[in-house]
């Protein structure tokens, strides 16, 4: 389980660096979407996939420890995801208003302001 | 009760960005409750800054979780300063924007979100806790995307973009580091992990969460590989939003290198060496940047970059001195850079353009004004006795010191740059005779406007004018507050048994 999450957060964090790349916006805007993505799973896999690790419990009581799971991971992801939805439904919008201004998706064209040195 | 202190500001910020959303459709009103509101709000700061100035580091335990499951809120020195220096900035932006902008722009709930980026911003200088920062630089940037795009101009929108990625992609790196440290330590207490970083084994990956949180913070203080948003985006809002931006957001990057490098990534060779190399490339970068360009913001935009360097300088060199060099540095630039870009601002109502070749003259016609605008710049330059030359007498002693060189000239280079870019400035929009260009029609001048709107505008800037002298004049005041800052800081177990009382 952990080899393949790791995998998969290989590939996310590759396509999502890799889409940023492009020149067109929409494609940049997945590519955010998809590494956004990638943090959360690796958050996921490095709060250790186990049973066995609650913080608040004292170490040497072992009476819960065996059922419950470190549950600080998840309510860090759940806060990621959030703000990053916040973030990418910003994003979106201001992909739309950039193509009804500039009237080009190609981010190499976005360069009327950098002409005048 | 006194530890509640640390949270008045902050719950201010947020109670005021409320109130102002009920007044949505009133800017009049508005106008007044952020005024009046920033102003209390500067109280509250002083009252805070005091407290902690007496009686040392308040911590407050959010909902009586004990530190290490909870969330922590930590006023040390540094924090109290910085959020007194924010409250200062965003008083003199609030008063300086309700002039400037015009209603168009306000009809959006500009002030409400004003008041949210301040709130982030003071909630980053106190938390003590990282995803807690994490949380705080989100607020921060999502109300600055806001207000970068507020108006919904081309060049602003092609700025957006920019500003949006690459913040977007530094939150994303501090997400993953973050993730890193936490698989690490399994905690997320800044004083628990300065416990238990030095413990870890895995020496390895620590590094690798060490370059993450400094590639990360490093996009957001705008250093040396990593600045290229900065210039592409800061000139491109009104001058009220850029002078907030400037004054304080890539500052608050820098506040977390120092808080991470002196707190939990502390005694690492390897880091101090990639310090130092980023400081000299980001101050003979920026300052050559700032060379070329022919636009007033843009070379104040890369005017910051360039003095981002003495900061991280300070921080490479890691002695008591160069922290206190860069801690006082960073007093001083928040004000100066604000002041800059609110001059900026002026600069514009008062001949309706930003451009080298379309300015000029303004000595002639306001020879006060001008005098005035001359202050900031030369604390920039750090002539003596004005704030900006006693930092460097200490970033220089301290090169000598470590006997780092290369640190030497580059701030001595930066220095002089900036000296070089001041007076061309001076001489093009001030003094040069202006060439005869044709007035816009439908623009407000500085010479229409009433005089209340004036002393909107000015009233501010010979505030942080006002503050600046006194940073140059009670120089042995502010180096005082520094040390202070640096022993706190260098001396870790201050903070830990601060926020761990049973350790």
């Amino acid at each position: 389980m952990e080899f393949l999450l790791a995998i998969m957060t290989g590939v996310l964090y590759a396509a999502g660096l890799y889409m940023m790349l492009r020149r067109s916006l929409v494609k940049l805007i997945i590519g955010l979407i998809i590494i956004g993505n990638g943090a959360n799973l690796l958050i996921f896999l490095l709060g250790r996939i186990t049973k066995g690790a609650p913080p608040i419990i004292p170490g040497d009581t072992k009476f819960f420890a065996d059922i419950y799971a470190d549950p600080v991971p998840q309510a860090l992801i759940l806060t990621a995801i959030v703000i990053s939805f916040g973030l990418q439904s910003f994003a979106i919008i201001l992909v739309k208003r950039a193509y009804q201004v500039v009237k080009t998706d190609d981010l190499d064209e976005m360069n009327t302001i950098e002409e005048e040195v | 009760m006194t530890q509640q202190f640390l949270l008045y500001p902050l719950l201010w910020q947020l109670f005021l960005s409320i109130v102002l959303m009920f007044a949505w459709r009133h800017i009049q009103i508005q106008k007044i409750i952020s005024i009046v509101g920033s102003a209390i709000g500067v109280g509250l700061s002083v009252a805070l800054f005091y407290e902690v100035w007496q009686n040392g580091t308040l911590v407050v335990q959010a909902a009586s979780w004990k530190a290490p499951f909870g969330i922590s809120f930590v006023g040390d020195m540094l924090a109290a300063t910085l959020v007194l220096l924010t409250s200062i900035a965003g008083l003199a932006v609030s008063s300086y924007s309700a002039a400037s902008l015009i209603p168009a722009r306000l009809r959006f709930g500009y002030f409400s979100i004003f008041h949210f980026l301040i709130l982030g911003l003071t909630g980053a200088f106190l938390t003590g806790d990282i995803f807690n920062l994490y949380v705080w630089f989100e607020i921060i940037i999502i109300s600055s995307f806001v207000l970068i795009t507020l108006g919904g101009e081309k060049a602003q929108i092609e700025g957006a973009v920019k500003y949006f990625t690459l913040n977007f992609l530094a939150s994303i790196i501090f997400l993953t580091a973050i993730a890193v440290l936490y698989g690490l330590a399994g905690s997320l207490n800044m004083a628990d992990l300065a416990i238990l970083i030095p413990q870890i084994e895995n020496r390895g990956l620590v590094e690798v969460a060490a370059i993450l949180f400094l590639v990360a913070f490093g996009i957001k203080s705008a250093v040396f590989p990593l600045y290229f948003w900065l210039p592409a985006s800061y000139h491109t809002p009104p001058s009220a939003i850029a002078a907030i931006f400037g004054g304080l957001l890539t500052k608050v990057g820098v506040y977390a290198l120092i808080r991470f490098f002196s707190l939990m990534f502390v005694e690492d060779v390897l880091l101090d060496q990639i310090l130092m190399v980023i400081a000299i490339l980001t101050l003979i970068s920026g300052g050559l940047g700032a060379m070329v360009q022919t636009n007033v913001r843009k070379v104040f935009s890369y005017l910051i970059i360039c003095h981002i360097g003495f900061m991280i300088a300070g921080l490479g060199m890691f002695t008591e001195l160069a922290i206190a060099g860069a801690v006082f540095y960073l007093i001083h630039d928040i004000v100066v850079k604000t002041n800059l870009f609110m001059i900026s601002g002026l600069i514009y109502r008062i001949k309706g353009s930003n451009r080298f070749k379309e300015l000029g003259g303004i000595y002639k016609e306001y020879p006060k004004l001008s005098l005035m605008m001359i202050i900031p710049m030369f604390s920039l330059i750090g002539i003596p006795p004005l704030s900006g030359f006693w930092p460097k007498v200490s970033l220089i002693i301290a090169s000598f010191d470590t006997q780092s060189y290369f640190i030497l000239a580059a701030v001595i280079f930066a220095s002089f740059i900036t000296l070089v870019v001041v007076a061309k400035l001076w001489a093009e929009v001030f003094w040069k005779e202006p060439d005869k260009f044709p007035k816009k029609n439908h623009f407000l001048y500085f010479k229409k406007m009433t005089l209340a709107r004036k002393l909107q505008m000015i009233l501010p800037i010979m505030m942080l004018t006002g503050v600046s002298l006194y940073l140059g004049f009670g120089a042995e005041n502010i180096q005082q507050l520094s040390m202070r800052i640096t022993s706190e800081l260098m001396n870790t177990d201050f903070y830990i048994n601060a926020v761990l009382p049973n350790n």
